[in-house]
């Protein structure tokens, strides 16, 4: 009998990747491990002050998911963990792991601090890139999760010297110091693992050159982001190491540990420093009270993410960052030994020696030696450069089954797109384990609501500092005492982090001891943080919707900075209403209704059928829809990638197995007609065939997956002159008119036709790859043809750095261009002139040429229609808008529905194979639940005051309220939306939207304008 | 984005613009608002379909009546701003800032200088 597989999942790794994998198993149904070196989860991203290309604080919009994390109930996380060996195979591992002594018990630890505080060692701590220094015990961020301290035993003085000092332990008021805590050894069944286990920043010591170790004033980029993070070791203020003054000119040196094939072999693009470097200059210019200079030295800029190319431009046009291309690879110290000399070729040629007060290395993504001991335990492939090795077209897949891989672990990518493949590896997983869902998850069970009817209000208010986000600016004190005089407030406390999973128990504690009803949190934006808040109270027996937060983050100390009495007082104006609309809240509840466990996608190309064949893997029905005659998109038209694999011939079986999957139904030439419902229950009609019949069709998701459309040029002669080809026309030359191009002498490639321009400002990012392919395979065909790329920076990021590199030792000239001034492509007797400025040398350069290749753009689909739909948003270039760029990024606005491939924006087929898969984890998440809850903020009909007018009936934008058998108006709650319109518009105001009442929003202005 | 704004503006939350009601804006005035202003999605995105368009009939509505009233009804304004347009809705709280202090303080007796975005 053949063994069933384990319902658990292990996950590698506790960065942002791990953590999304871990949520998205864990949410649909897996028992998860997630195991971390180090004493808390968070990784890098933690780490970081902002994030591109928002430049929204990183901890901001990460705390919820570590507190998400820390709370789940299906995921245990496994700190100070190392993983010693895997053995089993795919369904059944058994995974032996050595987690290393806290010598805290983190049963017992309350977080107060006080064994640091206490601690008479001094270390440099690792978190702040040691430019300060931490205690021997310690914790490693403030809302570090789990919020429990540690002693470093390599630093400890008990342990160094003869068991003398333990002040931690007399002084710890839980008695949580456990000296004796020993390696303790864990073995755990799984049936998958995903490596989540990142990268570390390159260590650019290794180097002499730079200065980096000799100079305090050359720090690495990470070293930069602890500078500008308010928790960092100057508290936000942009001050240099050397004598903590305000720097008045910043460099950064890109490609640092990258494009490197001399220095410790690192010869890929880390695919994230230009656009980090343009984010933290810009955040640097915003930090800093005196007008900086900040030049970035770079030799291609390479914003190829979606919209980043308009970050670049608001960089250099709107805020005055400096680009110099010219790649830097020595420093010197300049005469007063604190600032930095840097020698350089400027635009015009000439050479320039320019000092600075600083200079941030921007270095690139490497693997540490920890990971490639831990592949080699686990037995998984490795590349060239250590990254671990999986298929073009499997891309999360490592080469042991049952093993798979996400994040920077597989390849240097930024945080949207780890949270992508985290998500799709999630999916992967799931696939291969879905019988399984289910059997080893436990169940959330929330102590009995309490009954709060007829009770005078006791309202508890949480005022956070957010770090100094809020404490910097707003007096928290006087808020929190003012609040405490407030009506009906019986608690007033002040918290550094309110959303820390410490303050969560402490809020708990306060609703029991002193009989709170309702809650006040005054802190941040209910957008990230309401719901963290209301699972809190819940925990404590309160309605979830007996909560009210005051925004005086985003509302208040963050926006005026410069007036701090001000945004004090504003601050108590804003917890006043909170307040009194808090006093006025009354429970809601929810109803649950049955998931339609049911996929419907739209698109047939490579994203769709990936979606499809995955969702059908992990058990659920899926309906496919194709607008063409045949399934296969875009990707028809491509005959292999940069790689070499063969895309016709897998597309070709990716279709057969698609088309003859059981669970999934393939409807070509139909197209969306209409849609309704909500999550878990969508209803949408479709028309179906060439004769446009009307079906309707139910499902509890939506994946969009219509890909997107090549630019058609109308410069540079296209479809004017037969030898001016696109790069796709071109490759679908390659193997049938090899003869052809054997005649060829010349040929000139040009660069971003109908990409970075006024028309469309993003960059298309798969062009710069595309050129390099085919001119390589041009060359192949006919080695003596000269072929001129015209360039104005070439994006090969990542590993296709090497292809870049590979085409010029095959002597494939690449040629820069400069921006508005565009090449000029002429007809000739027989041949092409192509003429333009080349940036190198200066000076007017014509290349008479037999071809021309343009590489065409992407451009988004016709996306108008469906968008109106499905009431979605688009981007200004009508690509669909994801939910969050970084965190959310398969998500769209509208719950239950999801984007992927290139509908999303422009991409390569195995970034939209990753994508695909994640779009299919976010519903899978969604159809393996049985019940989806309705109800809470919905709109409610008194019949007793309905006149019936109708009025509401009419003024529903989703056709809801219908007059009943009673002859009054009725509105299904599974229906609504909660907008209010109906509320606002009934003239005998017999409807309220709950929680948003007439009533609350009265007492709420009132509250407000009263004189404070 | 951070982008600093008029610390005279307070922001009370709804679901959709559509949501807003004469009574709400004019509660508001009664109680000493100097200007009040909605806030909502660009005509033709709104994310309940036509909650804005809805809104501004109200907000025009609304507007008569302030100035039948004799409070003015230019201190009473809609707007349209993309969610992902932070520098839009610092200028808008700049521009709204400008108009209500060039109007001087609310003849509402009591009147206290501030500005409610609803």
């Amino acid at each position: 009998m053949v063994k069933d597989k384990t319902g658990a999942i292990m996950v590698v790794g506790g960065g942002i990747g791990g953590i999304q994998a871990a949520l998205d198993l864990a949410d649909s149904g897996f028992y998860v491990y997630l195991v971390e070196k180090s004493s808390s989860i968070g990784g890098k991203m933690s780490q970081l002050d902002k994030t591109f290309p928002t430049n929204d604080c990183s901890m901001c919009i990460m705390s919820p998911k570590l507190v998400e994390c820390g709370k789940h109930l299906n995921i245990e996380i496994l700190t100070l963990s190392e993983i010693e060996s895997v053995t089993g195979e795919e369904g059944n591992f058994h995974v032996r792991l050595i987690q290393h002594p806290r010598y805290i018990d983190i049963d017992k630890c309350i977080a107060c601090g006080t064994c640091a505080e206490k601690c008479p060692k001094k270390v440099a701590d690792e978190y702040n890139t040691k430019l300060i220094k931490r205690k021997a015990a310690y914790i490693r961020y403030p809302q570090a999760v789990p919020l429990k301290y540690l002693i470093d035993k390599k630093n400890c003085i008990y342990f160094r010297k003869d068991k003398k000092c333990r002040a931690c332990e007399k002084f710890c008021p839980a008695e949580a110091v456990d000296f004796d805590q020993k390696e303790r050894e864990i073995t755990i069944d799984v049936g998958a693992i995903i490596l989540a286990s990142g990268f570390q920043p390159y260590n650019p010591a290794i180097s002499d050159s730079y200065q980096y170790g000799r100079s305090p004033n050359v720090v690495t980029s990470l070293e930069f982001e602890r500078i500008l993070s308010a928790s960092g070791p100057y508290q936000g203020h942009l001050v240099r190491p050397s004598d903590e003054r305000e720097p008045k000119k910043i460099a950064w040196l890109q490609c640092v540990g990258s494009r490197n094939t001399r220095i410790g072999d690192k010869g890929y693009c880390s695919a994230v420093c230009c656009t980090y470097a343009i984010k933290q200059a810009i955040v640097a210019k915003e930090h800093s009270a005196i007008p900086l200079d900040t030049a970035i030295f770079y030799i291609d800029i390479r914003t190829h993410g979606k919209d980043f190319e308009k970050f670049f431009n608001r960089a250099r046009e709107e805020i005055g960052v400096r680009f110099e291309k010219s790649r830097i690879n020595s420093i010197l110290p300049a005469h007063d030994e604190e600032n930095l000399e840097i020698t350089y070729l400027n635009g015009e040629g000439k050479v320039v020696r320019e000092e600075f007060d600083m200079v941030v290395l921007s270095v690139g993504i490497d693997i540490p030696k920890e990971s490639i001991d831990l592949a080699q335990k686990m037995g998984v492939e490795l590349n060239h450069y250590n990254f671990v090795s999986t298929g073009y077209f499997d891309p999360l897949r490592t080469t042991r089954p049952g093993i798979f891989v996400c994040g920077a672990f597989q390849g240097p990518r930024d945080i949207p797109e780890t949270v992508t493949q985290a998500s799709g590896s999630a999916a992967a997983a799931s696939s291969l384990l879905s019988e399984q869902r289910h059997t080893l998850t436990k169940e959330k069970e929330y102590p009995e609501e309490m009954d709060i009817t007829g009770k005078a209000p006791r309202i508890g208010i949480f005022v956070c500092h957010c770090g100094t986000n809020i404490g910097g600016v707003v007096d928290v004190p006087k808020v929190t005492e003012y609040a405490s005089k407030l009506p009906n407030v019986v608690v007033a406390e002040e918290n550094l982090f309110t959303c820390s999973q410490d303050t969560q128990v402490k809020i708990k504690e306060s609703i029991h001891e002193r009989q709170l009803n309702r809650v006040v949190v005054a802190s941040c934006s209910v957008r990230t943080h309401e719901p963290l808040f209301q699972d809190t109270i819940r925990e404590a027996g309160l309605n979830p919707y007996l909560l009210s937060m005051a925004n005086i983050r985003d509302q208040d100390s963050w926006v005026h900075r410069s007036n701090k009495d001000s945004a004090t007082e504003k601050a108590k104006d804003l917890v006043r209403m909170a307040v009194a609309g808090a006093s006025k809240l009354s429970p809601l509840y929810r109803t649950k209704l049955p998931v339609t466990k049911r996929g419907l996608i739209v698109g047939g190309g490579i994203a769709g059928m990936t979606a499809a064949l995955n969702i059908a893997g992990q058990g659920f029905e899926v309906i496919l829809v194709e607008i063409e005659k045949e399934l296969g998109g875009f990707a028809g038209n491509i005959r292999t990638t940069l790689q070499g694999d063969n895309v016709r011939q897998y597309l070709a079986g990716l279709i057969e197995v698609v088309k003859h999957n059981e669970k999934i139904e393939v409807l070509t030439e139909t197209s969306v007609a209409g849609f309704s419902g909500t999550k878990g229950n969508f209803k949408t009609v479709l028309g179906v065939g060439a004769s446009m019949h009307h079906r309707e069709v139910t499902h509890g998701a939506l994946i969009i997956a219509t890909g997107a459309t090549e630019y058609r040029p109308k410069e540079y002669l296209y479809g004017e002159h037969e030898s001016v080809r696109t790069q796709v026309e071109l490759e679908g030359m390659l193997l049938t008119e090899g003869e052809k191009i054997k005649g060829w002498k010349d040929v000139v490639m040009i660069q971003c036709v109908g990409s970075r321009n006024n028309s469309n400002p993003n960059c298309s990012r798969i062009c710069c790859q595309q050129a390099v392919k085919n001119a390589i395979a041009v060359k192949e065909i006919n080695p003596d043809v000269n072929v001129f790329i015209l360039h104005r920076d070439i994006r090969t990021y990542g590993f296709a750095e090497d292809f870049y590199r590979q085409a010029r030792q095959m002597g494939i000239h690449f040629l820069r261009y400069k921006e508005h001034e565009d090449p000029i492509v002429e007809k000739a007797e027989g041949k092409i002139h192509v003429t333009f400025k080349d940036l190198t040398l200066g000076r007017e350069i014509t290349i008479e040429s037999d071809q021309v290749v343009l590489g065409t753009g992407v451009v988004a689909g016709d996306t108008e229609d469906l968008a109106n739909v499905l009431k979605v948003p688009l981007t200004s270039e009508r690509f669909f808008l994801e939910a969050h760029v970084k965190l959310r990024p398969v998500d769209t606005q509208s719950d239950g529905i999801f984007v992927c491939g290139m509908a999303h924006g422009p991409k390569t087929i195995d970034e939209s194979i990753s994508q695909a898969l994640a779009a299919s984890a976010r519903a899978c998440r969604l159809l393996s639940q049985d019940y989806i809850e309705v109800g809470g903020i919905v709109a409610r009909v008194d019949p007793e005051l309905c006149a019936s007018c109708l009025i509401c009936v009419r003024a529903c934008p989703y056709e809801v309220p219908f007059i009943n058998n009673d002859g009054v108006s009725e509105i299904d709650i599974s229906k609504c939306q909660g907008c209010g319109i109906c509320a606002s518009e009934c003239p005998a105001k017999a409807i309220d939207l709950s929680h948003f009442e007439d009533m609350q929003i009265l007492t709420q202005i009132d509250a407000l304008l009263e004189a404070s | 984005m951070r982008l600093t704004y008029p610390d005279s503006i307070r922001i009370i939350r709804l679901p959709c613009t559509g949501k807003i009601d004469v009574i709400h804006m004019m509660e508001a005035f009664r109680k000493g608002a100097d200007g009040v202003y909605v806030a909502g999605c660009l005509e033709g995105e709104c994310h309940y379909l036509a909650g804005n368009l809805r809104a501004k009939k109200r907000v025009e509505y609304t507007r008569k009546l302030l100035d039948e009233i004799g409070i003015g009804g230019g201190r009473l304004e809609m707007y349209g701003i993309a969610a992902s347009d932070g520098p839009r809705f610092a200028e808008v709280a700049e521009e709204m800032h400008e108009k209500i202090k060039a109007l001087g303080p609310s003849p509402i007796k009591g009147a206290i200088q501030k500005g409610v975005l609803l």
